[in-house]
């Protein structure tokens, strides 16, 4: 979706600022934000895809204006409502209420190393042969679908070059929606940022994205 | 709660009133998923713990320090870096498809999420504030040369900037140039010179101590 998480490019922003020595966590809260989203996820519901899509549907206003453990939380609120584990209702009165959904599992104390130090590969085995090599020139699609998607905006419709290949991979355009993991290819397609940004731009600057071939046509 | 907004640092932690907003709602959803058994209040702690002591940016340095010592292990990270990373046991959420660039004098590489907040967790753990703040993600693709600047590093124009926008699963990590004046240097030492921002693109590596650059 053009919402606004799709930041590249934007300007208005100031600059970055990085933080001298900036500690791990603002607060204890982060660490707690950060726990039980990935605690969370760990029972097995919704898919990493479907959480960026959560995070991203927050109105821009609010996701703008919110750091980024704010963000997760927000984001958090609506799977876990989504899902039929915690309901608006329990939110604001802080206590159970009524039953949730069971879940498939739950992430034991135990399991935690295994279960980090495995993540979650998104490659895929496919049939067939993608249709890209190394070194092919390409265009990306113009779309602006209302769901989830990794085609950012500045890179629609441009022309850019076939530099890696990695095998098949979750499409998170459908897995993110529930509509299965529709594996395809992905390619890391470069493009020159005048390409991108026009003639104004760094003349020695490249900038790549990766993308999959659903997002791709020959050019 | 009203605007007129005292910090007590000797207060009692259980009394709501004296959380900020988002310090409540955190509480309050963590309160609502231990009661009703969804979440294990211990995995919680083991959680954080693994990020606050285990998986850090001395993960990835320990990467660039043998790359940088040994070239049969650079060979193995170009061809794949996954199975290299693995090799010293880093692996896993966020790092599950490891992608290696390598600076030199001609290119420097630089990683962003604009998206989200991708970044390598298995070697570099949680990414800073700023990395998932929109004045990067929003100005690392357009102008990676001015935020670069912004970090103190200055390069010619001559010398290529190669900006991976991390859209996939595909996570970057990026081998800055081994600084001058380390030669014969053990992995130990070598890795003290890698800084997190390094491994991200928007640092150098550190000169040894007693240089001047």
């Amino acid at each position: 979706m053009n919402g606004a998480q799709d930041l590249g490019g934007q300007m208005g922003f100031g600059p970055v600022n990085p933080e001298k020595d900036e500690p791990l966590f603002h607060g204890a809260w982060e660490k707690r934000a950060l726990a039980i989203t990935l605690a969370a996820g760990g029972m097995g519901h919704w898919t990493i895809d479907e959480s960026r899509h959560a995070r991203e549907t927050l109105h821009p206003v609010d996701y703008l204006s919110s750091s980024y453990y704010e963000i997760w939380t927000k984001g958090l609120e609506k799977l876990l409502e989504r899902h039929g584990f915690v309901s608006a209702a329990e939110r604001d009165a802080g206590v159970p209420l009524t039953p949730s959904t069971t879940p498939r599992r739950v992430l034991a104390a135990d399991s935690v190393p295994t279960v980090l130090a495995r993540g979650g590969p998104t490659s895929r085995d496919k049939t067939g042969q993608p249709r890209f090599r190394v070194g092919d020139t390409v265009r990306t699609i113009v779309i602006s679908p209302s769901g989830h998607t990794r085609l950012p905006r500045y890179a629609r419709g441009k022309t850019g070059v076939i530099e890696l290949m990695h095998g098949a991979h979750v499409f998170p355009d459908s897995n993110a929606h529930g509509r299965g993991e529709q594996p395809d290819w992905l390619y890391t397609v470069a493009f020159a940022a005048r390409e991108l940004w026009g003639r104004d731009a760094d003349p020695n600057s490249v900038v790549s994205i990766d993308a999959w071939e659903a997002y791709l046509e020959p050019a | 709660m009203s605007g007129d907004h005292h910090h007590h640092h000797d207060h009692d932690h259980d009394d709501h009133s004296h959380l900020t907003p988002i310090e409540a709602r955190v509480k309050a959803l963590e309160s609502i998923l231990v009661a009703k058994g969804l979440v294990d209040p211990a995995a919680l702690d083991v959680i954080i713990d693994t990020y606050e002591t285990k998986i850090g940016p001395r993960n990835g340095a320990r990467v660039v320090a043998r790359a940088w010592a040994d070239p049969a292990y650079a060979a193995r990270l170009r061809a794949d870096a996954t199975a290299a990373m693995a090799e010293l046991g880093y692996s896993g959420r966020q790092g599950e498809h490891m992608v290696t660039v390598f600076n030199d004098a001609a290119t420097h590489h630089l990683v962003v999420c604009t998206l989200c907040s991708c970044y390598p967790w298995a070697v570099l753990g949680l990414p800073p504030v700023w990395y998932k703040s929109a004045p990067y993600r929003s100005r690392a693709v357009l102008d990676p040369r001015g935020v670069l600047a912004e970090f103190g590093v200055i390069l010619s124009e001559a010398v290529k900037l190669r900006v991976w926008d991390s859209t996939a699963e595909t996570r970057y990590l990026v081998i800055p140039q081994r600084p001058a004046g380390t030669e014969g240097w053990d992995e130990d030492r070598l890795a003290n010179l890698v800084t997190r921002d390094s491994m991200i693109g928007t640092g150098l590596a550190l000169d040894p101590p007693g240089t001047t650059a």
